[in-house]
């Protein structure tokens, strides 16, 4: 790990001040994604800002009948929360589909938003990526691109959002709330939080250089069933290999682009009256598999029908 | 991502509680809680397997969370209140748990042992507070039945390369058991 300085926030406002004003700086909330990148040397802050002990770790009802999630709260918290769990139980269903309880105790909320890429080259310092250095080309491209992306990628990156989180909050129509460097309090839809790649695969969010997530705020929760299906290698304590989460008429899907998906197009199908294996194939018409992972069309269109369907599966 | 323009990172010195007694520590910034509490503080029962989250040989509790002392930073944990294997209990004074570990053979070379008790432990008080898993059906009940598929997929962060599941689970089934 290379050295680094530290300083504990005081404030939201003066977190995102500092970091703006301090290069190098990153915040560090759970540390379970950033401390792990920094042992790699893939994250080389020059400082830390400690987020962690900010007063953001409530969860509140919102006035029009919805609820916020303060920035700081664990993911087992929010996942544990009564309201979550019977309001948006696809939000709690995903939560607790991430990582180990360990790191759902640590890991934050507004880090977990945060969290880059599992891509296997982006984790190896020996092979070119442009995440990592902007110019030296993508060589999940080419390679083994089993895990990666199948919308959205682009000739500069093929990486996908490892959040399961992100996925249920885009299927809830999720808002992201931040603080910006100069003080002012912002509000962005969630599935406008995460950019696709294009040719500057390094820009990771719309989010300005400071800016800081606050909190998610969930609007009233939809009329309908709501679930998250996982599909992985293992049955526990692994990455997505595809997920879907369904609240209502809307869906999104993950493991699948650099951004939760929203299913706008399956979306738009089903309430023209589409079938639902006819939703899937409009969702699926601009997937594009680069070899290995091309097995994920098929298994999108296969989990989103059985997901419209309900079929049960585990 | 800047290159370093430090050569040295900074001393930081804090108050951190372990085990019940206040301990004062000035380590190098860097210093995750795990070697803080190995190399610092004389306690070598936490284990250091992946030193990446992965395979949850560092568990210990903080104010009675499990986590993984590996991806954390010492600093981060000032004033906190930290329990490890060692606090747990010790030889002649033995954790219910520990016992039942010995009882059931629950491990073979014992080296992700103190990172399963300190996980199982953690894990017990979050099913009393009816934490759900990804196997809780009824999210709505607000209470966790500690059936064997629970009790695995709650201790799925903590890797046995012996293999020693079987007992493991029974170790903590008996002590879950009885608990209840």
């Amino acid at each position: 790990m290379r050295p680094f300085t530290y300083e504990r926030a005081e404030s939201a406002a003066g977190a995102a001040k500092a970091a703006a004003e301090t290069p190098g700086a990153k915040f560090l909330a759970g540390g379970t994604n950033l401390l792990d990148l920094m042992k790699l040397e893939i994250e080389r802050p020059t400082h830390l800002i400690d987020v962690g002990r900010l007063p953001l770790t409530q969860i509140e009802a919102t006035a029009d009948g919805g609820l916020r999630i303060g920035a700081a709260v664990s993911n087992s918290a929010a996942a544990s929360d009564r309201r979550v769990r019977t309001l948006y139980p696809v939000l709690s269903h995903a939560l607790v589909a991430g990582a180990s309880a360990q790191l759902r105790n640590k890991a934050t909320i507004g880090g977990n938003l945060m969290q880059r890429t599992r891509c296997a080259y982006f984790y190896d310092p020996a092979k070119p990526c442009n995440k990592r250095e902007p110019g030296a080309g993508c060589s999940a491209l080419g390679g083994d691109s089993r895990a990666n992306a199948i919308f959205g990628a682009s000739e500069h990156c093929v990486a996908t959002h490892p959040s399961d989180m992100a996925v249920a909050l885009s299927a809830l129509e999720a808002e992201v709330e931040t603080v910006t460097p100069s003080g002012a309090a912002r509000t962005i839809a969630l599935d406008d939080v995460h950019r696709l790649p294009a040719a500057t695969p390094h820009i990771e969010s719309s989010l300005e250089p400071g800016e800081l997530v606050t909190a998610v705020v969930l609007p009233p929760p939809p009329a309908g069933r709501q679930e998250y299906r996982k599909v992985r290698d293992r049955a526990s304590y692994a990455g997505g290999l595809l997920s879907l989460a369904l609240a209502g008429e809307r869906m999104a899907l993950g493991a699948v682009a650099l951004k939760p998906w929203r299913a706008v197009r399956a979306e738009a199908a089903l309430a023209a009256g589409a079938s639902h294996a006819e939703a899937a194939q409009a969702e699926l018409a601009e997937a594009r598999g680069l070899g290995r992972n091309a097995f994920k069309i098929t298994l999108a269109r296969r989990v989103m029908v059985a997901a419209l369907e309900g079929t049960p599966v585990r | 991502m800047m290159d370093s323009p430090l050569r040295e990172a900074p001393i930081v010195a804090f108050e951190i509680i372990v085990n019940g007694e206040p301990r004062q520590v000035a380590v190098d910034v860097r210093t995750t809680l795990l070697d803080l509490l190995r190399e610092h503080l004389g306690l070598p029962g936490t284990k250091k397997g992946c030193d990446h989250g992965q395979c949850g040989a560092c568990t210990v509790l903080v104010g009675g969370v499990r986590i993984n002392s590996c991806l954390s930073l010492a600093i981060m944990h000032e004033g906190e209140s930290v329990t490890t294997i060692e606090g747990v209990g010790l030889p002649g004074n033995l954790h219910p748990l520990q016992a039942a570990f010995l009882e059931r053979d629950a491990f073979q070379c014992g080296y992700c042992t103190p990172g399963q008790i300190c996980s199982a432990l953690g894990m017990l008080e979050e099913a009393r507070r009816g934490e759900p898993s990804q196997v809780t059906e009824d999210l709505d009940a607000g209470t966790v039945v500690l059936t064997d598929e629970e009790i695995r997929e709650r201790m799925s962060g903590n890797i046995c390369r012996c293999s020693a599941y079987p007992q493991i689970l029974e170790a903590i089934r008996d002590v879950a058991g009885a608990a209840a």
